[in-house]
Parts: structure tokens; sequence; C-alpha cells
């Protein structure tokens, strides 16, 4: 159960060696030590993160979870419920590749869409059937601005981001009857090593300053989560501007 | 008992009033039974004391019709709106726990629907005396409680007579209730500042005082001693935005409510608003708070453990967090519930407003409290793990054994259950 001032004891990442994830899974270990599922392709990165979370005095099991293989979801997220019921569900999986290449090339604009929306999409309806169930707990999916208004420089991205985030927006008014709270955070640029190389966007944030925007998401039961908060309102100054001028923008 | 048989994989649990702070009347997933419905008082007999009533009557009710035949509710917790089950199953106590213990100790016999679906009636002596003791303060995990005896206290009027006297720091606080002056009253407890740091730490408003006999009442209120007197000012709006409850809001009204009460008075005759529920006067005072709400840490600390005592109130006023409904009383003797409570010892309740870093804290408070040897209270838990309440509790394999026995499949769970794995 998730206590009163927002600790969880059991907590699900799908993606598991994301490091946006994982810092999550260290914020919350840094209160209290709880039960953490890793879901993600088998690799040794899986087995440190695995493992640098049991130094922390969390109990950690490791299931092997392929984002591109949207037949075998369902039986990833009951394994992951097996052992009772999951406070918190973290969907933090996802690809960002070489933009210009992904909208020129079929096949890895179809594995963005595949990684980035189908694969939250099962994996979310999956999650959400056990959620109801269970009648508590919550469910963060890791979205980002680029959703928000779609620039040139990464659409196929950001028309990924686009959908799942529509997802788990709708789904969270459809689960709140159950007492199941979902939250879409939204960051903007993070040093990953999914951003590796990339140059540095404004209000860029650390893997960390994430993590404690998502723990105060949990404990304050909000439903959308701008990362950092400043984002909400740059992006709704950028979604109202028009085309002419924001294709002029250097962003 | 459909319901209990027929329960889910979730699970099924008995609800009151709702008033626990924490988790222990919910259930996710699981079936929540609305006792409430169950709410007939079946006799009241003058002359044994003694009321037979369903277990969803609340004690308000029962203080209002049991009044007029001159029998008080022996245990009165900070409010009214708690059921008969509720008050069994969290073993509540009142400002009288020295002299009159906690509830448990006043049922005379109790119905339990049990997992199997059958009907026991348990007595606290003789062969169900076990599951009668695992049933008090049992967090509602054996059964459902539907019906109970309950030995009343007799009493000529609806009033007390109280003294009232102001303690200027932790020391004095602490003298007052151990030198003995506490047996010469029923009722007996006290506002305490864990804002002010230094000299000024631990300073208390006490109220001790008895149900007041017929001739103590001033000759205005013997026409009608038995009145049922508990007046409300006015309700607060729901509207209050977060961060009022801060330490400069918390302080000023601290010192008023300090200041209020006199140095030492003597005798006062007081209704029950007034002695006993004086947040009453304002309904609906929670909504002060804010949305964000508040966090309760009721504790206790064995007697004698003075410069503990002393530390933990420490940490409490530099911590940055404040809180200003803070209640003081030395408790009495416990009972035979596994699970109860109450123990010989320091009993003290702080109220926090929820902000971010107050689970850390409240953490590294109850690692203190273990260190005593004191616990804390299920009735208004809400965040502690299953290890601490496992050392706070010895006796929790004891419960466990016996609630096994009669709940195989655990069929009762809670959220509280489920929190710290009971």
């Amino acid at each position: 159960m998730i206590d009163a001032v927002g600790n969880p004891q059991s907590l699900l990442l799908l993606g598991g060696t994301s490091e946006i994830g994982l810092a999550v899974a260290e914020r919350f270990a840094a209160n209290r030590s709880l039960r953490i599922v890793l879901a993600g392709r088998l690799s040794n990165r899986l087995t440190e993160a695995a493992e640098r979370l049991r130094d922390k005095g969390c109990s950690v099991t490791v299931l092997d979870f392929d984002a591109r293989r949207p037949e075998t979801h369902a039986e990833v997220v009951d394994k992951a419920f097996a052992d009772g019921d999951i406070d918190v569900t973290v969907v933090a999986f996802g690809i960002l590749g070489d933009q210009e290449q992904a909208w020129t090339d079929i096949e890895l604009a179809r594995e963005m869409a595949e990684v980035n929306y189908v694969a939250p999409v099962t994996v979310g309806v999956a999650v959400a059937n056990r959620l109801r169930a269970q009648g508590h707990g919550s469910l963060v999916a890791l979205s980002s601005v680029a959703g928000e208004r779609i620039r040139r420089s990464n659409f196929v991205y950001g028309s990924t981001k686009a959908g799942m985030d529509g997802f788990y927006t709708g789904l969270t008014e459809a689960l709140r009857p159950s007492g199941v709270h979902v939250a879409v955070v939204r960051p903007g640029f993070v040093h990953t090593k999914m951003t590796e190389g990339l140059k540095a966007a404004p209000l860029s944030q650390t893997p960390q300053q994430v993590a404690q925007i998502v723990v105060d998401a949990v404990a304050r039961r909000r439903e959308l989560a701008w990362a950092p908060g400043a984002f909400r309102y740059v992006m709704s100054a950028l979604r109202h501007l028009p085309r002419a001028v924001f294709r002029r923008l250097p962003v | 008992m459909r319901l209990v048989t027929g329960a889910g994989p979730r699970g099924v649990l008995a609800r009151g009033l709702g008033r626990s702070y924490g988790d222990p009347a919910q259930n996710a997933g699981g079936t929540v039974i609305d006792m409430t419905g169950l709410d007939r008082i079946h006799s009241i007999d003058p002359d044994t004391g003694h009321v037979d009533l369903d277990a969803g009557v609340s004690l308000d009710t029962l203080m209002k019709a049991a009044l007029p035949h001159g029998l008080w509710v022996p245990v009165l917790p900070g409010t009214r709106q708690v059921t008969i089950g509720g008050a069994i199953a969290n073993d509540i106590h009142g400002k009288n726990h020295h002299s009159a213990g906690s509830f448990g100790n006043h049922v005379v016999s109790m119905d339990l629907v049990t997992a199997d679906g059958e009907l026991r009636t348990l007595h606290p002596d003789g062969p169900t005396s076990e599951l009668f003791w695992a049933t008090v303060a049992g967090v509602g995990l054996t059964g459902v409680v539907v019906r109970a005896r309950i030995a009343m206290t007799r009493t000529e009027t609806a009033y007390f007579i109280a003294d009232l006297e102001r303690t200027e720091n932790l020391d004095e606080t602490l003298d007052l209730v151990s030198d003995g002056s506490d047996d010469r009253y029923t009722y007996s407890s006290a506002w305490f500042d864990s804002i002010s740091t230094g000299a000024r730490l631990g300073r208390a408003a006490f109220g001790r005082g008895s149900l007041a006999t017929l001739d103590q009442l001033p000759a205005k209120l013997r026409g009608d001693p038995l009145k049922f007197d508990a007046p409300q000012l006015a309700t607060l709006p729901d509207f209050f935005p977060n961060g009022l409850a801060n330490k400069l809001s918390f302080s000023a009204i601290g010192e008023l409510y300090y200041r209020k009460t006199p140095k030492a008075k003597r005798d006062v005759v007081q209704n029950l608003t007034a002695f006993y529920h004086p947040l009453d006067l304002f309904g609906e005072w929670n909504r002060a708070y804010g949305s964000q709400g508040f966090l309760q840490y009721q504790f206790s600390t064995p007697v004698g453990a003075r410069a503990g005592l002393r530390e933990v109130l420490t940490t409490v006023a530099t911590s940055g967090h404040v809180s200003f409904l803070n209640v003081f009383k030395q408790m009495g003797e416990g009972n035979r519930a596994p699970l109860s409570f109450p123990h010989p010892g320091w009993m003290v309740c702080l109220d926090f407003p929820i902000r971010r870093g107050l689970g850390e804290f409240c953490a590294e408070l109850d690692a203190r409290v273990l260190d005593l040897g004191g616990r804390l209270y299920t009735a208004k838990d809400s965040r502690t793990s299953p290890e601490a309440f496992a050392a706070m509790y010895p006796r929790l394999d004891e419960w466990r054994k016996i609630r096994n026995s009669v709940d195989p499949d655990g069929v009762f769970v809670s959220d509280m259950s489920r929190r710290l794995a009971l």
C-alpha cells in the first residue's frame, strides 16, 4: 500500500534500465526499502541495475520484457503482479534515435511507433486491468514535452509521445472511479544515455530531478506534471503560436 | 453472513463511521461492509447498567439514549462519531483511561461473525476469551462484530466538575501527572506546547475532573441534570487554502489556547463540549488544515522515560514540522488484548500538516519511540512499516495465531493489514 505520506511498498518498472525509472526507484528506496520488479530486456545493464537496488536494501526481481513484442505483454504483466499488489508502476521505456532517418526510413519509423506508442498501450491495458482489480495504486507514464506541440526537428518521436500521452490522459479518467491514480509526467530535455551527444535544450533536467517530480506526483496524486514545472507555461505559450511563427523558432 | 462467506479474492472488512485516521477501515478492491445500517439499541437495563445494542450504533446515539437512565458511555474518545464495532476493533481510550481502562474493559459480551459464517458469542473470561481479546483491538481482522453488551457507567448528571491548571514547562507537566494527583480525578488530559523551544517546551494546559454529582451542580442546572449539553458555535467553510496551517498561525493559536486556561481554577462546572470536545465548538474544524490534510502521530512511552520524551519533543519543536493540536495524558494499566495500544505510561498525540519530508521525519520519530519502549496506535497510524509495528507489539505473533485459527484463508483483510503485513 502507498502510505499517507506517499511511500509505496512495491514498484514495477517497465523499462528496467531506464535512467529516469531507476532514479525514481532509488528516490523511493531512499525513504523506505521496497519490493521492486524490473522489467526489461535481459542484459548486463539490467542485472547491474538490480544489484544496485539490492544494495540499497530493496528486494528486486527481474523480468524479461521486450517492448517490441506486444503479444507477450499480458504475460509479462501477469508475472509482475504474481507476488502481490503493485503500488506504483512506471512506464519508462522509449527510444529516440536519429530523427532525420526516422521520417525517411520505414523500418525505423515503425520501430519507434511500436516501442513508444503500441507497447505503452498494450502494457497500459494489461496493467490497468490489474490495478482495477486491486482497487488501488499509481500508474506513472513518462511522456514528453515533445508530444505537446509537434516540432519539425523530432516529429516522429513527438507523434509517438503525443499518442501515448493521449492514451494515459484518457486512462486517468477511466481508472478514476476504481480509486487508481494515473500520472502523466512530461519532461523536457533530460541528460541520459538516450540524449547523449545531443545539445542540451533550455530547462534541461537530470534523471534525479525528474524522479523527484514523479515521487511528488505519486504522493499528491497529481494527474499531470511537467519537468520542470515551468514547462507548463512555456508549452502553453508555444502551443498557441501560429505555425508561421512557430516554424521560424529555433526549437 | 453471505457477504463474509461469499467474499471475493480481495476479502471483506467491516467499516463503521470511518473516523480512524489511517487505513484500518479500507479494503481496496475488496468488499467493505457499511455497518452503520445495523443501528438498533435492543435494551437498556438501568438495574444492571448494561446496554444491548447493534455494532453500528454510534457512541453519540448511545449517549443520548442512555443519559435519561442515568447511564454514561464508559469510554469516550475525542469524537462521539464512532460505532460500537469501531470502538471494540481499535480498543479506544479516553481521558479516563487511568481510572477506567479502554473500551474492551467494558464489553460484557459480543457477537462475532467469523470467516466460516458462524455467529459466535464471546465473553472476556472462559472458553471464548482468547478470541474475545483478539477481537478487541483486532482492527476488524478476526471477523465482523454485529452486536455487543456494554457495561455503562452510572452518573447523576451530564456535567463535569473540573480543575483547570497550567504548567510552565515539561518538567512541571510530568510532575503534575506523577505526583498522584491524577488519582483524584476520573478524567485527566492536557493540551501541550510542541512548538516553543527552550524553557517553554512542553508547557501544558490541564483539564482534570470527574462527572459531577447532583449536589455539585448550580441550582439552574439541577432542573435537568441529565440534559445532553453539547453546543456548537459555527461550522467552518470549505475554502481554507493550504499553508494557513503554519508555524506562525499555530504559535499564535497555541499561545491563545494556553492563556485561555487559568493558572489554577478549582471546581468549574463544564458541559461535555467544554470539558471533553472543545474542538466540536467549530463543526468541520479539520477544514482549517487545507486540502493537503494532516497526519496524526500518536505514540506512547513507558512512565519515567522523561529524558527520552524531552528528546522526542525537542526534535519535534526544532523539526520545522509544526503541530498545534497536541494531547498529553498519563495512561493507566493496559488490558489483555495483544494489540491494545494503551499501556502504563505517557501518551502523546501530535497533528502535523502534510508536507514534503514529513514521512522521513515520522520514520525518525518511530525509531526514537521504539527505542524508548513505546508504540503507535492503529486508529491513528497511516504510515509506519511492518517491521516497526511488529517491534512495537511484541505479542503480534500470539494474536496472529488466534486470527489464523479462526480465519485460515485470510477472508478479513484491510489496507492496513496489507500495509503492516498483519
